[in-house]
């Protein structure tokens, strides 16, 4: 089993969304990030104050994966998240060591 | 360094001594009983047949619904447009303190601040022949012949509490909540009072020929400077031009400066003091200039930094507000857009170039706007009056003498309302402390002095 994180463009998050839950991926956890990458930043400017903003929103998509799946989950998530300019975010994948579905008790495979 | 204040003062008070009066056209029925002639042109218009005071139902109807405006102006008009301008762990202080100062500034209105303002001759101060409102019934009058008298009071209360409640925006997000109050009480006490008595309750500067229809130098001027003196002795707010102090809610800032522009009808158009021709020309100047100084404001802004912005827009309408206030009655609609698309250009300077040669934290630009706005409206008064540029005034209208007369004014202003805003927070400092521990600024005044938080979730 893998975790695959992804970090992408907020306006990004439905087609991703249904990329994966058209291949069969069980359930995201999705939270509302900010950090910074290659992208630069902006300024904002409040009458004469100028002020960097450095951290930019975006969004983080976790998802537990069958190991048969990592692949397919990884090109889906690129190809929809995809728009070819700096900024599109990354894929992070790792091992993960146990699954547990708390209503049933069911673990690994069975949970995910 | 108080010395040469004093005597600056004092000399600037002689100066202006001898000279003779048109008050603001609002109030100059004040000294009906005594320099009538003297108040010529404007008042007669403002106030028709002054000889035998009868309640009109139009003109009080008006008048007290300008009263109301004036009063959304501040809470929630103000409030809300300083709010926004906060960071989000200070919303509820700014909030609470123009809502406290409302509330404390209206009961000391009525216990002696209308009295010393209203009442009695002096040439600095009333006296306190009306204190507790003492004599005031239904059936009596004040400076206006056409409405009760408590309308008059509660209509000029409203002025005095929105005036001490701009300063809130220059010392935001590092007072005690306890100096705001001493400061308040001072300062409305010996600033706000004789400055209304001085142009309108028939003192020093009303007795000059002056021009101030709605407030450029008893509430803007008067205010902008006790707010520089604030940012000054106060000092830069922990993190100033480090760390992002960004407006938490430039939507809330909207919504308090459209109510602003809408209250400000009662503001301006209420200083006619009547439901009559004048009222309806400071209510189409108050529309003009504040369109005309937004769209400068947008202008300057896009060439500059190549963006307009919201807060811009805002800020450059309450600009043309604060410009247009003392010119409303007496300059023609076409003045009023020019003196709003200076205003609105100007007041850009004041917040960004004039800042920070000035290099203090005025949080908010209570100095920026109301302060040169003021300033350039009280001066620019003096030009857009002459009937030549479609003003008010009669023929023999000088600008030159009249900008200069202007000019006396607001210098009388700036250093009176220094000297009375600087010993005010050297009081509150030495009685409550003026600055709230490093610890509740970086936490929030909201927590820290109030124990509540604006925003839970």
């Amino acid at each position: 089993m893998k975790m695959v994180s992804a970090i992408i463009k907020p306006f990004k998050l439905d087609e991703v969304r249904e990329a994966l839950s058209g291949m069969g991926v069980q359930g995201i956890t999705v939270t509302e990030v900010k950090g910074f990458g290659r992208q630069k930043g902006h300024t904002e400017l409040y009458r004469g104050a100028e002020y960097v903003v450095d951290f930019l929103p975006k969004v983080k998509i976790e998802a537990a994966v069958d190991d048969a799946l990592v692949d397919r989950v990884i090109e889906a998530i690129e190809g929809a998240a995809r728009t070819g300019k700096i900024g599109d975010g990354k894929i992070f994948v790792s091992p993960l060591e146990q699954v547990v579905r708390i209503r049933t008790g069911e673990t690994g495979k069975e949970a995910l | 360094m108080k010395k040469l204040i004093a005597s600056l003062l004092l000399g600037l008070g002689m100066a202006l001594a001898g000279v003779s009066a048109v008050a603001q056209t609002a109030e100059a029925p004040a000294a009906v009983e005594a320099p009538a002639e003297a108040v010529a042109a404007p008042a007669a218009e403002a106030a028709p047949a002054a000889d035998e005071p009868k309640v009109d139902s139009g003109d009080t109807a008006w008048m007290m619904t300008s009263t109301l405006l004036v009063i959304l102006m501040t809470i929630p008009g103000l409030a809300l447009f300083y709010g926004g301008l906060t960071r989000s762990k200070n919303m509820l202080s700014v909030l609470l303190q123009v809502f406290i100062i409302f509330s404390l500034i209206s009961i000391l209105w009525s216990i002696y601040g209308y009295s010393l303002a209203f009442a009695g001759e002096g040439k600095f101060f009333g006296d306190l022949s009306k204190m507790f409102l003492k004599g005031v019934t239904p059936d009596t009058f004040g400076a206006l012949s056409t409405i009760p008298e408590y309308v008059f009071i509660a209509f000029q209360g409203t002025f005095a509490a929105i005036t001490v409640a701009l300063i809130v925006g220059s010392f935001a997000e590092r007072i005690k909540f306890a100096a705001v109050l001493v400061f308040a009480v001072l300062w409305f006490t010996f600033s706000y009072v004789p400055m209304a008595h001085i142009v309108w309750g028939g003192g020093l500067l009303g007795a000059d020929g002056a021009l101030d229809f709605a407030g450029g130098t008893v509430v803007h001027i008067n205010a902008g400077i006790a707010g520089l003196v604030g940012a000054y002795v106060l000092g830069k707010r922990i993190g100033y031009g480090k760390e992002s102090m960004a407006p938490h809610s430039l939507t809330l800032t909207m919504v308090g400066a459209s109510l602003l522009w809408v209250g400000w009808f009662g503001f301006n158009a209420g200083s006619a003091g009547a439901a009559n021709g004048g009222a309806g020309l400071a209510f189409i100047n108050t529309v003009l200039a504040t369109a005309a100084a937004t769209l400068s404001w947008i202008a300057v802004e896009g060439m500059t930094k190549g963006k307009a912005s919201m807060l811009g827009a805002a800020s450059g309408a309450v600009g043309g507000l604060v410009a247009i206030t003392p010119a409303a009655g007496f300059v023609g609609p076409m003045g009023s857009i020019v003196l709003g698309l200076l205003a609105g250009a100007v007041c850009v300077w004041g917040v960004t170039g004039l800042k920070r040669l000035l290099n203090a934290d005025d949080s908010f630009d209570v100095f920026g706007v109301h302060g040169v706005g003021g300033i350039l409206g009280a001066i620019l008064t003096g030009v857009f009056a002459a009937p030549g540029l479609g003003g008010t005034m009669g023929d023999d209208f000088a600008i030159g003498a009249q900008v200069w007369i202007q000019l006396k004014s607001v210098l009388f202003t700036i250093v009176w309302s220094a000297v009375v805003a600087f010993i005010a927070y050297k009081i509150a400092d030495l009685t409550v402390g003026l600055r709230v521990s490093e610890e509740a600024e970086r936490e929030g005044l909201d927590i820290a002095s109030h124990g509540e938080a604006a925003y839970n979730r």
